[in-house]
Order: structure tokens, then sequence, then C-alpha cells
């Protein structure tokens, strides 16, 4: 069976990426299909109604790197994107203290005063430091990542481009960034900070979405990304999508359907239809055959090129380079809907602290020791929790009164000893849940649903290998030019006409909308549009 | 009424002081300062506060300085190791003003060190600098505190200050000559007083403990009231500020560790505090930059501005109105010219109710900054950008004898 | 007399090279050393009549051959041991895991763990030896200064780039890959089997306070192969211990007229306006020189020797920043009879012992990184990492005849614990857990047991002058290496100090007993004097 019109374009995969590339095509003039697996776009960023009235950000849950040119170029205020602020986040303690950093700098400063004075004062150095890197960094993400073994004009033009652009950095920036880039974000932190609330929290930010510690090295550069969102011109970038993160993708694929991109769900594309070598289109599940010009995967790499492929369409040493891409499944997620707000031991009551963000992180150990039981196949015994109540901002979450609770889980490792059951995946809703009470001992009476998202979930549900919520690792050799592959980062593959368009691609994970952006501005190019 | 659950904490405080500034502030009119409350004025406008200080006294809570005292064998090391100035010549009793650099020689912050003994320091700071002092410290034998919340500060400044102490302190301040520091009470009440202020006259800085803050208000403005004592703002100082030619940070000048980028960074020589850098002083923080800038023309100078009050009158009178300045100072940097060309910027403008004058402290480049020169500063008349001409003028704008006077007081019995 | 053209504070063998060199292009030069015996960690100590036992490295993988014949050390002065089989690594109820410098043989012993590990065994050992060429090509460099470059650096960068592309643009692009790898990961690329990972995961992790799920371990294991000549835990000794290396080097200086002075130790640097005029030493006595060459740590010499006000607070606090964290350990056994490792039958595992091989106890990645689990909590490790040697297999002369000398490298042990420091009960409790985790593999190693001797990282501090015990004088992790070693911005020997320079192990290319360092610090001292006259 084959559908008689022939597209310009295929996006599989209706995520956040596949959606941007597919609004960039379409207003190009591209005439492109959509070809979403599930009934609803969105991928990782969905807003689903799971019980009447409340409605969760199933996996992802806040907007923080969602590229401002991608918000200017659709228009997506305009189709209903608005982003409410995510103020502060508060870190509770077993001992009934905690630690906040508020939107007010006097009193982030007198918070952090409390538990170091020295603290209190290189919070600011800190940030002044990496503000500068953050905007050192910042073009590195809009570039299209040079090809290092054989430079086109172009790529000797970009290497140029960024070499001088690091040329500028002071010596304190430079090496600043040098350890950045390798460094753990313990040890990193260590060097500025005693607290260590302060380092936890602060660490637990580098390791969101990825299977490392905070004594990891590697996770150091992860903290730039909190402060990526405020060059970016938009005042206080971190913050949560009125109407559940679903909205970014709903406004996304408002924004690709006016520029008249057609969208289809529940059509799941079994595999890419090659001819001698180039794509002709792609086969759906169903069996039905749909040809176009341009095939692009916003699937993740494995799934992209050794599930959608044929082994042989792809030269050997390229897949040998897919099968050692890392992507490993760390995280897990728990929604719940509760019946009143939580009320937490060290700050009692309703207050500004929840309509923050809340994180579990007391200490590096704390955080350290949640990631050893994962090295070995087990779920930490007391995981990170990062907690944000999303109907505290936009009341239209849950029933009037009522509230919605979106819990991040670290570490819940993919490959479980003995496998994700549905008693595991209990155990682990339990173990979060218990976690939680320990600091707010009120919420097991105030829970009226929960949802518990393990890593296999997120595999079986969003299409994500291993439930990596980032595509991949984000470590030094999986970023740039080495993502997903060295001589393959330019949104192209070896198959001639199919394209690449997901976080395993330059720039990586995040919502950030960026490698779709760029995979679209590649595509242009090369149909000289 | 406590949204915030019982242990949030409040991003503002009040200083020692805020009992009776609150009830004093009729304006309700404060602004922060260093994550404390402060009066931007008492009176519904500022003016009276401001004659108070030219005129007669004015009061000023200025306890929101950061405050650090280092003690220890190595006290005066590092302070010496941290500041342009010498202070292996600051006498036991003396206070001097100073900045401070990084490594480059670019001005971190400024203020003033007090030697209460041989190796007993006030440093007082608009910026935090703890950890500046203890990565400073690496090594040497000293005891840094922050006393910012133990220690009350208020300014008393003005003609009459002299009067209103004289008589609360048993004639203590007979022999306190400018910039110097004594340990007296007050009433009963144990106080450091220094001859010092931020206003270019005669005055005084009077430190204590803040459980006695109170009372010692208290004393003061009991005593003060006959001399015309009122209790001045942030407003009021600021004008006093630019009339004495004194820098503010922030405003006049960005600190170093705050700078995202180079050229925001300033020099003392940039800040016309070239006098305060000693060269040949031990090795010091920024010493090897700052040799090695002296060695070469300097690129920028801060100077005073007089603008022109018949150009002003002019470029008024093309749209039919009289002069309009605002009766506060402006901290919005504006540019400079000569000729065409711009060749600075003014950090702060106000009018001077004292000289009568309208006046600018401004980052001028070099070759433009005599004395006298004349150039142009951007004014907005209705709407539009237009030019006044300014000249360099000397700063202080206003240097009373005052100031620096000795004084045959009377000691009374 | 006591004016010099340079002192070298140190005798390690770092800091004798430097004086050689430095002697040799005529300087005058002298050395300081604290102790009686030049050499550092080469030591070599009697500890009990007639056993003498190499109390801190026991191993090296290569000194640099342009060394030795620039210094025209003779063989006859010393005499390089290097045993084939280079390691046994004994397994729990199954064979040992042997390694040999033929890849073939080596092959042939992964065999029975993996027939696939066995066949890519020398594809292995090929990708490696070409990362490590380029790997070789930066060392041979200074490291280029990236940060505020001007047309000189620029030009060096193109120059640099150069020598890369001519290695090799693909390896130099695989190299930039591996670096910043787990060595957990790197081996997973290649092999299977537990035992064979666990064993060469160990080279990632030596000295670090890594696991081998760390990035930048594979970097390490690159690290350890520079010099090695292709073999994998290549592996020498010294005939008569490892002090014939600092006696050999001592000899070398004094030849080209270096002075060296042992038991002076250092008190302070002199400086005068931040340049370095000469050092004081703890007698009292104050020498001279235009050049001052530190061998020992960055934060011995910057923060111990100098007066703290003579440097700027960012490089004080860059200096504060480095990372030592020792975490080797070691324990040293006089054995009455040879220890016999893996079962019975295998007589081939004995032999190889016999010979002087390496017994590496690591059964797999996993083991290491429990290893790693507990220091990171500032516990030693209840099962560690045990790299041993059976010194007197290769030169019985170290130990009355018939009777034997085991050394062993023991990590994890934490310099910093988590509560309390190294006592007694500590070092019984680390003695007993290398004696049980060896004995578990050689069940006859108790009863011949004679003597012990342990040092605890407090004690390899103490008695080498090593900051936190680390053994590299700072962790070769990657933010700590290139132009990042000793301190960000100063990986080309100089210091803030105008004349101030360092030789050792905290230089780039860093740790190891290579004589890299001293050697181009001793390039970079001449550079600058010739420019300077």
């Amino acid at each position: 069976m084959t559908t008689a019109r022939e597209y310009d374009a295929i996006v599989i995969g209706g995520g956040h990426n596949g959606l941007v590339n597919a609004a960039y095509l379409g207003k190009a003039g591209l005439n492109t299909l959509v070809l979403e697996r599930r009934h609803l776009v969105g991928g990782a960023t969905v807003t689903e109604e799971l019980f009447p009235g409340y409605k969760y950000s199933v996996a992802s849950y806040v907007v923080s790197l969602l590229r401002p040119e991608i918000i200017r170029d659709l228009q997506l205020p305009r189709h209903g994107l608005e982003i409410l602020p995510l103020e502060s986040t508060i870190t509770p303690l077993p001992n009934g203290d905690y630690l906040g950093r508020w939107a007010d700098h006097d009193q982030t400063r007198r918070d952090l005063y409390r538990h170091s004075p020295k603290d209190a004062e290189a919070y600011d150095d800190f940030g002044t430091l990496m503000y500068q890197l953050a905007w050192a960094v910042k073009p590195i993400l809009g570039m299209i990542p040079p090809n290092p073994i054989s430079p086109s004009i172009r790529d000797l033009r970009t290497m140029l481009k960024l070499g001088g652009h690091l040329r500028n950095l002071t010596e304190t920036q430079f090496h600043a960034l040098f350890k950045l880039m390798t460094m753990s974000s313990a040890d990193f932190l260590d060097e500025w900070f005693e607290s260590e609330v302060l380092k936890a929290t602060m660490s637990a930010s580098g390791i969101i979405g990825t299977f490392l510690g905070p004594r990891s090295p590697g996770t150091a550069y992860v903290l730039l990304h909190h402060y990526l969102g405020e060059i970016d011109g938009a005042f206080r970038a971190w913050g949560f999508a009125k109407g559940g993160n679903g909205m970014v993708a709903e406004s996304i694929a408002s924004a690709a359907r006016s520029h008249s991109v057609e969208i289809r769900t529940e059509a799941a594309v079994d595999h890419v239809l090659t001819r001698n070598g180039r794509a002709v289109g792609v086969v759906l599940e169903s069996g039905e055959e749909i040809r176009a010009k341009t095939i692009i995967s916003g699937l993740d790499p494995k799934l992209t090129f050794l599930k959608l492929l044929e082994p042989n369409d792809l030269p050997d040493d390229f897949l040998d380079s897919i099968r050692k891409y890392r992507i490993r499944g760390s995280s897990g997620k728990v929604n719940l809907s509760l019946s009143e707000l939580p009320d937490f031991t060290c700050l009692p009551g309703v207050g500004p602290h929840l309509r923050g963000a809340i994180s579990v992180s007391p200490s590096v150990e704390y955080l350290e020791r949640a990631y050893d039981d994962a090295k070995y196949g087990a779920f930490s015994r007391r995981p990170y929790l990062d907690i944000v109540i999303p109907s505290m901002i936009d009341p239209g979450m849950a029933p009037a009164g009522r509230h919605v609770m979106s819990i991040f889980v670290q570490y819940a490792p993919f490959h479980l000893k003995g496998g994700w059951t549905d008693t595991q995946r209990e155990a682990f809703g339990d173990t979060v849940i218990d976690t939680l009470a320990e600091y707010a001992p009120n919420i097991k009476d105030v829970i009226l649903h929960r949802q518990v998202m393990t890593p296999l979930d997120l595999q079986e549900e969003m299409g994500l290998t291993e439930g990596n919520i980032f595509h991949g690792d984000l470590s030094l050799n999986q970023l740039f030019f080495f993502r997903p592959t060295t001589a393959w980062s330019q949104y192209r593959t070896p198959v001639r006409n199919f394209y690449q368009c997901g976080s395993g691609t330059h720039p990586g994970g995040g919502v950030c909308g960026a490698p779709g952006r760029h995979a679209a501005l590649e595509i242009l190019k090369d149909l000289k549009r | 009424m406590n949204r915030t659950g019982a242990g949030a904490p409040t991003a503002v405080k009040g200083t020692p002081f805020h009992e009776r500034t609150q009830a004093l502030c009729q304006g309700k009119n404060w602004r922060r300062w260093s994550g404390f409350v402060s009066a931007s004025s008492y009176d519904l406008t500022h003016e009276h506060e401001y004659h108070a200080i030219r005129s007669a006294a004015g009061l000023i809570d200025i306890s929101p300085l950061y405050k650090y005292r280092i003690c220890g064998s190595d006290a005066e090391t590092l302070a010496d190791r941290v500041v342009t100035r010498d202070i292996t010549k600051l006498a036991v009793g003396q206070v001097c003003y100073t900045p401070w650099c990084d490594s480059d020689g670019k001005v971190r912050d400024d203020g003033t060190l007090h030697r209460l003994a041989d190796s007993d320091f006030r440093l007082t700071s608009a910026e935090p600098t703890l950890l500046w002092l203890h990565e400073n410290a690496e090594g040497l034998k000293v005891e840094i505190k922050e006393e910012t919340e133990q220690v009350g500060a208020l300014a008393l400044q003005g003609p009459r200050s002299l009067n209103i102490l004289n008589e609360i302190t048993d004639g203590a301040l007979a022999e306190l000559r400018y910039f110097h520091v004594i340990q007296t009470q007050i009433e009963g009440i144990s106080v450091h007083i220094s001859r010092t202020g931020y206003t270019g006259d005669l005055g005084y800085e009077i430190w204590v403990d803040a459980s006695d803050a109170v009372p010692l208000w208290d004393t003061i403005f009991r005593n003060g009231v006959k001399h015309g004592l009122a209790p001045a703002g942030l407003l009021a100082l600021d004008i006093a500020r630019v009339e004495a030619g004194l820098l503010l940070i922030d405003v006049d000048y960005m600190p170093a560790h705050r700078a995202v980028i180079e050229s925001r960074k300033s020099s003392p020589f940039e800040l016309g505090l070239g006098w305060t850098v000693s060269l040949d002083k031990r090795n010091y923080v920024g010493r090897t930059a700052l040799r090695e800038e002296q060695s070469r023309p300097t690129e920028w100078e801060f100077r005073g501005l007089e603008i022109d009050w018949l150009s002003l009158e002019d470029a008024y009178a093309e749209v039919d109105l009289p002069p309009q300045i605002p009766g506060m100072t402006l901290r919005e940097s504006v540019p400079v010219y000569a000729e065409e060309e711009q060749v600075g910027y003014a950090t702060s403008r106000s009018w001077s109710p004292t000289v009568k004058k309208y006046l600018a402290l401004a980052h001028l480049q070099a070759k433009y900054a005599k004395i006298g020169t004349e150039l142009k500063i951007e004014i907005t008349v209705e709407h539009q950008r237009r030019t006044a001409i300014a000249r360099v003028a000397k700063t202080p704008f206003f240097n009373p004898a005052r100031k620096r006077a000795t004084f045959d007081v009377v000691r009374t019995p | 007399m006591n004016n010099y053209d340079a002192i070298v504070i140190g005798a390690g063998h770092n800091g004798l090279v430097t004086a050689a060199y430095l002697a040799k292009s005529g300087l005058s030069t002298v050395v300081l050393e604290r102790s009686a015996t030049p050499g550092g960690c080469a030591a070599t100590e009697e500890l009990w009549p007639g056993y003498h036992v190499d109390t801190g490295a026991h191993s090296f993988t290569g000194i640099d051959q342009r060394v030795l014949s620039d210094l025209q050390l003779s063989s006859g002065e010393l005499e390089i041991l290097s045993p084939d089989p280079v390691l046994v690594s004994p397994q729990h109820g199954r064979r040992t895991l042997t390694l040999h410098h033929e890849p073939a043989k080596s092959a042939q012993s992964i065999q029975p763990f993996s027939d696939r590990d066995a066949a890519r065994w020398p594809e292995f050992l090929e990708a490696m030896s070409l990362a490590t060429r380029v790997l070789e090509v930066l060392y041979e460099t200074l490291p280029p200064r990236l940060a505020k470059a001007n047309k000189g650096d620029l030009w060096e960068l193109a120059r640099l780039a150069i020598r890369l592309g001519r290695v090799g643009r693909q390896d130099a692009l695989e190299l930039m890959r591996l670096i910043p790898m787990t060595v957990e990961e790197l081996l997973d690329e290649w092999f299977e089997s537990d035992a064979l990972k666990g064993t060469l995961a160990t080279s990632g992790i030596t000295g670090i306070c890594q696991g081998p799920m760390a990035s930048g371990t594979a970097y390490l294991l690159l690290h350890s192969l520079v010099g090695g000549g292709g073999v994998v835990r290549h592996r020498s000794q010294l005939r008569g211990g490892m002090r014939a290396l600092g006696t050999a080097l001592q000899q070398a200086a004094v030849r080209f007229g270096a002075e060296v002075r042992l038991s002076s130790p250092v008190s302070s640097i002199r400086i005068k306006e931040r340049c370095a005029t000469g050092v004081s030493l703890e007698s009292g006595e104050d020498l001279e020189a235009r050049v001052v060459v530190s061998s020992i740590d960055p934060a011995q010499t910057f923060l111990r020797l100098i007066d703290p006000t003579e440097l700027n607070p960012e490089f004080v606090r860059a200096v504060k920043n480095i990372k030592y964290r020792g975490v080797c350990a070691k324990v040293h056994l006089a054995l009455d009879d040879a220890p016999v490792f893996g079962r019975g039958e295998e007589n081939g595992t004995q032999s190889a012992v016999l010979q002087g091989a390496s017994i590496i106890i690591a059964p797999s990645i996993e083991y290491l990184e429990r290893a790693y689990d507990d220091a990171k909590y500032g516990e030693s490790s209840k099962a560690p990492y045990v790299d041993a040697v059976v010194t007197t297999a290769l030169d019985p002369s170290l130990a009355p005849e018939g009777n034997h000398i085991l050394s062993a490298v023991v990590q994890y042990a934490p310099f910093k614990l988590k509560t309390g420091n190294w006592d007694e009960s500590r070092r019984t409790v680390l003695r007993d857990s290398v004696i049980d985790t060896l004995s578990t593999y050689a069940p006859n190693l108790r009863d011949a047991i004679v003597h012990c001797h342990v040092l605890t990282p407090a004690d390899l501090a103490d008695q080498f002058a090593l900051t936190e015990g680390n053994i590299y004088q700072g962790e070769m992790t990657l933010d700590q290496i290139f132009m990042m070693r000793p301190a960000p911005g100063w990986g080309r020997y100089q210091t803030p100090v105008e004349g101030l320079y360092l030789c050792g192990a905290s230089a780039h290319p860093g740790g190891g007993l290579t004589a890299r360092p001293g050697m181009a610090a001793a390039r970079a001292v001449l550079s600058h004097s010739t420019k300077n006259r």
C-alpha cells in the first residue's frame, strides 16, 4: 500500500525537535509530513490528563534552554506558549533546616550566609564567572560542528571562529572553562564553596539525566546550563510552560501546521526505505508506504541507525561507532495528584517556596551514594528528587484547590538487576514517596493518584532508548563534532537524503530545539532553498 | 500574614537603629542598601536634610556598610597586603581612606581602614569582602571577623556635629584630628568615634555595638535637637558626596570582580585615586600591575565637571523653557564630548545647593582632563538630545576649612 | 661557595636530571636534598638486616632513553631488569591471566577467558600504540597557550597541529575521543572478560582518587603506556634496588660539575621584587642563585617555602586547588619462602612470579570500583587493588639467600580519612587487608612472612615529601594535565616568581619515573637563561 502523494520531507518522530524541524521546513515552503507513533505529539515533552482534571507533564517538566530564536522565528507565544517563572530552589535538610535560593539577590545572600558567610560571597563571584562563560559558550551552541576529518571551507571558517572566540577569553575564564569541561561538579564546586548543602544542590543540576555521580568527572559543565538561560535576553529563562510542558510541543506543532505541515499521530514508522544508498520514503508499521525526497529522523541515534535502517545501508565503521555511542538511562519520574499541598518540616505551611523547585539533595555524599546504588544495578535507596508543583504556578493543572506534583528521580538504572517489573516499579515509587515523606511528612496522606515512570517506561512510552532523556550521554567525547559520531555531526548521515535532528546531535539534550532547527537549516542548504 | 512560613528568611533587614529610623521616616521612602532597608529621606523631601548637613548637622544611619575586624600578629601585614596605601605608616588611632585592587591593579572596592590598636584594624567596605580577606590571609596569623550586623554606625555630619558630640563625650573629641579615631563613651555607651565621613564636611562616624544602638541614637538626638540636628537619608548624602567629589561604587565605578568585561574595570589612577597608591611599599595585591601602569601615560582620569548654566539656559530657551534640573543626584551615565567626538562619560550629576552649580563627576580621556578644558555634556531637553558646555573642574567642589580644622574645645568639668 | 647559577631543590630523579642537564650546559649548579640519600621516591632501604626493600616505587615503565644517553649513564651504572611475562593476574577458581611482551603469548593466556578477547588483543595493542604515539608528540611539546594567544602562540599551535597531522589526523582525533573516556568504557569497546578488563583498568586508576568508571581514566591508561615500547604494563626494576637510580643520576650530575648536598633541607626560597634570588637552608645558611628549580610539589614550593605575600591571591588559590588526594599505601613483606600464586597445576604462574612479573589483584572492573567506593567516603578499601612484586625474583641479592621480598602497592588507602587519622590500628587493618587479599591467591604466603612493614599514605607523605601522599605530585586527572599542570596556565615550568621553575612530577607531562619533566624543565631554564644573557 503506497500513499500516492510524495512529500518533500518526512520527519520521523513528533518530539519537540522533530516538530521544530518540520516547522522550519514548512516555513521554507517544503511540503512536510510529521509521523508520530503515539496519539499525541511532543515525545518526551507532553502534558497528559491521566486522571480527570489532573494534568501531568509526564516526562520533561521545566523549560530552560528553549532557543529564543526558535520562539521568535516560529512565533510560539502566538501559538500558545506562555512561560511562567520558576523563582526559587529550596533544599530541605534532615535536621529541619533548609537552603533557599530565591529570585531576590539579598534574600539568597542572607540564606547562604546562614550556611556559610564565605559561600554567600563566593556565590556572587561564581555567578559572575559563570555568566561570562555562558556568554562565551553560547555561540558554540549555535554552531554547526565542523567536520574535523575532512573539513570544508565552511568548517575551517567555523574552526577559526571558534578559535578566535576562545582567544577572546581571559586566562581565568579559559582555565575555568577547561576545568568545567573536565572536572566533576563536586570537585569544581569544592574550589568555590564550603557549604555541603549548597554544593550538593548545585551539583545536582550537573547530574540530571546522566549516569554519573557528583564526583564523576565530566559533570561540572552542566552547571553552566543554569546560567545559559540568563544571557538569552529572556529574563529569568527557567520556567514552567503554562498548561504543562506539552504546551511547548503543542505550540510548535501549531506553528508547524500554520506553515502547512501535516502531522499524523498513531503512525509509527517501521523502517526507512532506501534505494541505491539514498532514502526514498518510509514504511509504517501498518505497512503503509510513504515517499518523500528527504527523510529526517528525530529519534535517538540508536533507533535512527539500528532500527530504522538495515545494517547493510550503513558502512561498518559507522555502525560500529553508533553501537559504541553511550546512551544510559538513569532517571525516573513520579507524578502525583494531591488533595492538599505538601507541608515541609523546614518551611511549614504554604509559602513562596512551593512555587519553585524543591531539591532533595542534602549532601554530596547523599547524591553519590544514590549513584553507587545505581552503578551496581539497583535504584537509589534514597534518591535525588527534583520536585515542582506546577499547579502552584498554573492553577489550570489541577481541579480547584487540588494540586499536581512532578518528581524527577535519580537514580533509576535502565538495567535494573532482575529487570523492571510491576512490583519493582511500585517499590521504586514507594521509595520516592518515603524519601519525600522524610521532609514533608503529610505527603502520604494527601496523594490521590500516582504515576510512576521507570526508565523502561520512558523507553517504551516515549521512545527514549534506555530511558535516557538526552538521547545519549552528554560526555565530552559525545559532544560537538563527536555527537553522535565524528564526521557525522552535521545532521547528515551516510544515507543520502536521510538526516537526523534529535537530541543525539549537537548541541544535545534539554528542551532547546536547536538540533531540530540546525538540521532544518542544513537540509535547506542542501536543497539550495 | 506571614505567608513565608516560620523559618523563611526575609530579604531585607532593619539596621540596629531601625526602631528609631522607622518612626522618623514619614514618607516611607526606603531603599535597599546591602540587604538592609535604609531611608532615602525621612521628610517627604530631602531638601531640609541636605541643608542640615551643610548648615547644622545631619545624622545618617550608615550601618549597612560591611565592617570587618582584622586582629592578630600579622594583622598589619594582611591590611598592607590588601590595600594600596602604606599601612605600616598608619599610626594607632589613625584612619585612612583607601581603595583595594585585584592582581591586575583594578579596583575591587574602597573604604576606610581604622587602626584601633597595633594589631587591631577595622575595615569598612561597600561590597562583601570577607572571602577576599581570607584569600589574602593564606599563611598569615590573623583573625578576620565580620561585624557588619554586630556593629551599628552613624555618621554625624555638619558644622554643628562637633558641638553635639562634644557635650556628650566629656570633651574627648578635643584632640580628634581629621581621619583619626578614638574609643570613648557617650553617656556610658562604649563607642569608637572617627573623624570621617562621606560629605566632605566637618563630621564624625560613630561605631557602636548593635545592642547599644537605640540608646545611642536617643542620646545624640536628645542633645542634637538644640543644634538643629536632623536625621538625613541617602538622597541628601548623595548630593553632599558629589559636592565633595567622592566616588560611589557601582555608580562611578564597577568593582573589578563584578565586571563582566574588562573595559568596565578601573585602576585607582583612572579613578583619580593615584594619591592612594604606594608603589614602593612591600608587595601587595596589584602592585606589579600598578607600577607598570604608572610607567605609562594615563589613559583615563576621573574629574569634576561644572556645567555652564548659560549654555544650559540656551538649550532650554530653544523650546521656550527655563532650565530644568532635578533636585537629586542622577546616576545614569551620559556621554561627554569634545567637539563631535565622545571623550568620556559622566557617572554622577547633581545640582549643588551650596555652590549653586550643576556638577558632575566624569571619566575623561586624559588629554581632555586638564582643569578648565571646555567640553560638552549630553542633556535631554524636551525629549531631544542636546549638549551643554561643561568645564573640567577641580574636586572637591565644596571644601570648607572646618572639614580638617583643629578646634579649641573646652573640656566640660 | 654560596653563589650559583642554579639551585635545584630536591634530589629526586627529576631534580637530579635537571641539575645534570644544567651543569652539562655549564651552569654552576647545586642540588639541595633534605634526606641523606638521593633518588626521592626511587628508594631502597635495608629495613631488616640483609633485606633491601624498595620503599618507594618498585617498578617503572621506562626512563626516557635520551636522558640515559645525554647523561652518559652506562648499563654498568644503571642496570635495568625487565621481566617477561610482565604480569600475572590470579583469579579465584580460574586460571591466572598472564601478559607477556609477545602479543601472541598474551593472547594465548587470554584465550581461556574469551576467544573474542584473545582475537582482539593484537588489534587493541595496535590501537593503543597509535594513540600513545600521538600522546608522545604532545608530551614532547610545551603545552600550547590558548587563552589570549598571541601570534607566537598561534604559530606554535599551528606547528603542533602539523606535527599531529603528520602522525595522523584520524589518530589525533581518536586520541581526543579516548582521553575523556572512562577506562571501563574504553575496555568495554574491546573486551568482555572481567579478568582482562579488571587487570588492564588498573593502569587507569593508579595514583588517583577515581574509580575505573570515571571520565579521564582512559587517559591515564594511555599515559602509563608511554615509554613502554608497546607492552602493556611494562615493568622494570634496577639491579641493587631502585636507589640505584638516584645514585647513578647523582654521579652523572657530579660528573658534569654539579654539587649535590644531601641532608640539607631548604627552609625558604628567597625572593626580592618578585624574583627568586636564592634559598635559605634550615641550617641557617643562605645560598644565592639566579635560577631556583624546585622538584618538590607546588603545595610545598609555594605554600611552605615562599612568603605568601609574594604571590597573588589568585595564584595561591590556584595552588591550593590542586588536587593531591593520595590513595596509595605500601606493604613490604620479608618472606622465608617463595609465595605460590595460582592453582597448583599451573606452574606457569609461579614461574612468572619468580621471574619478577607484577602480581595484579584486580579481578574485575566492579572490584576496582567497589574498592574506590570505600575511598570516596574516606575509608580504606575493604578489598583493595594490589600491585605486588617479588623484587628478589630478578635480583636475589636484595635479600638473604633463599629469602624473598614482596613489595605491594595498595589502593585505595585515602590520605584523608573520614574520621581520625592514620594511627597504628589503621595501619594494622591496612596490613591485614593486603595480606588477606594476597593470601587468598597465595595460601602459603601468611606462613612465609618473617617481617612486615607498612607505609600508609601519611608515611609516604612524610618520608618522600609528597603532599597528601600523592605519588604523582598532583592527581593525573584531565583538569590537571597539559597546560593545567601544575596549575592552570603554568604548564611551561615557569612560575609567577621570576627565576623560579618547577621540574618535578607536578610539571608537564607528569608522574612516573620517566625523567621527562626534569629534562623539559632544564630545557626551559636554559632557553630563558640564554635569552636573558
